[in-house]
């Protein structure tokens, strides 16, 4: 299930190595490690030692050990992010981009060094093409204000599809309010698939902008991202790919997509809250006007005139949040030190293994059942509202999500209120999804 | 499991199952729209109000079971009641959902399986939206109440 063009995640070593160290947020483990593992020695995935690395999971909710299935609204955090932040505020808290002073040097650099581990993990050409953003819809609101608003004028189209998160539907609207644009949505068929004829037939001379999900966070979809670019850029159509929930799950790697845009959030891909990065083509950030005005983004400001800053700084206005982008990159080390396609293979069976077992669960629906999926569980189950199963479920220490997740549209397509989803990150297991569906047949009893 | 039994109580579950007066209120003079926008929960009340009695109330709407059955009992248990009286059992049910000091659960009665409610904050809401719903139809409020 991995696009043979991504080798983004090579890499070896033990994961939980490089916690607490200084120099954690910029060293590169998964490069020196990529030569090691030849597909014959490759080891099967450690869930063991990658559960010891992450704190909460020792956790205990309502006397029940955490089963914490809810990593699609947020994933939890390894030792080595929490103790680099705690070590960054500990011992090297400066202001970037200014000082003459040691720490804000060193602080500097590991911002820009982070940059650099952010480029690497996309696979973008040039860090200058990383923008450091609150999360994925900072950088789709960037994007839309920056970039899309002039280019397109009353009647023009931008395009979306049916499955997409709020927050990769709402900027687009308030754009079209804007200039007189029309959003335009692709549908999806009963599995939760793009019909990629479908998708081509609502790319029109008006179509100025299209903007998708990578992997969709209530039905687990992954689109076939680089067909969707090759399509637009065939009728000379920029593409952004919203990548929230593709980033912890899917090797990625922005010049094999072709994308024009890329963005995600930190805190889905086991790093900080508040903290995210678009991805944008050079060619075009060069182009786009600042998103925001400030201090960092200018190179001279006098009350006549403003110089701005130079890629990608022109778009990182005031002070940034300096100890999350250093967290960001190493949760990034993190994953990266583990081999993607063992991980790959571990987060398949447990999504497999899960699959399986809940939909033995009598009156249990799937909603998404797409070819290549990843992480997701959605499900309704007759009778029993999503909110209600959420509420047992969690009184036996089960975490997920209960709701629309952020994703109405998608409720409306299937014609459901809500779902109940179980969204599974790298340290969830077998017994883990075993755990999940014996409390659905709890539920079940409840409601008999 | 207590704590859930607690929760889902039988009559819970049967109002959930089986909602009383679930239908649109031929002749009402009075209806509002509640919605719950973090989870989708919608639900309208309808409501025949004939001087400051109200003299039939139904509901219609989707939601969990704790939304639902708290709908359908409060349908069962206003119809004849003054408007003053209906206000007043919003009052204490509310304080018993929210187990708010001085809640006394005797006079509610089959509303008293909604007890269990104040044991789980977050289904408050739930427990809550067709009162608020309630309150606003009687005010006479046409626009739609949100619990956010």
């Amino acid at each position: 299930m991995k696009p043979a063009t991504s080798a983004t995640r090579g890499g070896g070593g033990s994961a939980a190595s490089g916690a607490a160290t200084t120099g954690a947020a910029g060293s590169n483990t998964a490069a020196s490690g990529a030569a090691k593992n030849s597909p014959a020695t490759r080891p099967p995935f450690d869930v063991a030692a990658a559960r010891a690395d992450f704190p909460i999971l020792a956790e205990r909710i309502h006397g029940k050990p955490l089963v914490y299935l809810d990593n699609a609204a947020t994933s939890q955090k390894p030792l080595a992010v929490i103790e680099t932040l705690r070590n960054f505020y500990a011992h090297e808290s400066a202001n970037i981009h200014r000082g003459v002073h040691y720490l804000s040097a060193q602080a500097t650099d590991a911002y820009e060094r982070a940059r650099a581990t952010v480029q690497q993990f996309l696979g973008a050409a040039d860090a200058r093409e990383i923008v450091f953003v609150r999360n994925a819809t900072e950088g789709i609101n960037l994007v839309a204000l920056s970039f899309v608003r002039r280019r397109v004028k009353s009647g023009d189209e931008i395009l979306i599809s049916a499955m997409e998160h709020h927050s990769n539907i709402v900027p687009w609207q308030m754009l079209c309010e804007e200039t007189g644009a029309v959003l335009r949505v692709a549908p999806i068929d009963d599995a939760g698939d793009i019909p990629l004829a479908d998708f081509e037939r609502l790319i029109g001379p008006r179509t100025r902008f299209v903007s998708v999900a990578h992997m969709s966070n209530a039905l687990g979809t992954i689109n076939p991202a680089r067909e969707i670019v090759e399509i637009a850029h065939r009728h000379g159509v920029p593409v952004l790919l919203d990548g929230a929930q593709a980033a912890p799950h899917i090797p990625i790697d922005v010049r094999a997509l072709g994308c024009d845009f890329y963005v995600f959030s930190g805190h889905k891909v086991y790093g900080p809250t508040g903290i995210g990065a678009l991805y944008g083509k050079a060619e075009h950030l060069e182009a786009m006007p600042p998103y925001q005005g400030g201090g960092d983004m200018i190179l001279s400001v006098t009350f006549e005139k403003t110089t701005y800053n130079k890629i990608p700084h022109k778009f990182e206005a005031g002070t940034p949040n300096i100890a999350g982008t250093i967290g960001l990159a190493a949760a990034l080390d993190y994953l990266r030190a583990f081999d993607a396609e063992s991980l790959a293979a571990h987060e398949a069976d447990v999504l497999a293994h899960a699959t399986a077992a809940v939909s033995a669960i009598p009156g249990v629906r799937l909603i998404g059942t797409a070819r290549r999926k990843a992480s997701v569980l959605s499900f309704v189950l007759d009778g029993v509202h999503a909110h209600d199963i959420g509420t047992i479920l969690d009184q036996e220490g089960i975490a997920v999500r209960a709701g629309h997740h952020c994703a109405q549209p998608v409720m409306q397509r299937y014609g459901v209120p809500a779902t109940a989803r179980a969204s599974f990150g790298l340290y969830n297991t077998r017994g883990e999804a075993d755990a999940l569906a014996l409390a659905l047949r709890k539920v079940v009893e409840v409601f008999r | 499991m207590s704590d859930l039994r607690e929760l889902y109580q039988e009559v819970i579950l049967d109002h959930n199952r089986k909602p009383r007066n679930f239908r649109k209120l031929d002749g009402a003079n009075r209806h509002a729209e509640g919605y719950n926008p973090l989870c989708g929960d919608k639900v309208v009340v309808y409501l025949k109000v004939d001087g400051d009695v109200v003299t039939d109330v139904s509901f219609e709407g989707s939601g969990c079971a704790i939304s639902t059955a708290s709908a359908s009992l409060m349908t069962e248990s206003l119809k004849g009641k003054r408007v003053a009286e209906a206000e007043a059992v919003f009052d204490g049910f509310h304080k018993l959902v929210t187990g708010a000091p001085g809640a006394d659960a005797a006079p509610l009665g089959k509303l008293a399986a909604f007890a269990g409610v104040s044991e789980f904050p977050v289904r408050v809401k739930c427990a809550t939206l067709a009162w608020h719903t309630l309150h606003a139809a009687l005010a006479g409020r046409a626009d739609s109440v949100s619990t956010e």
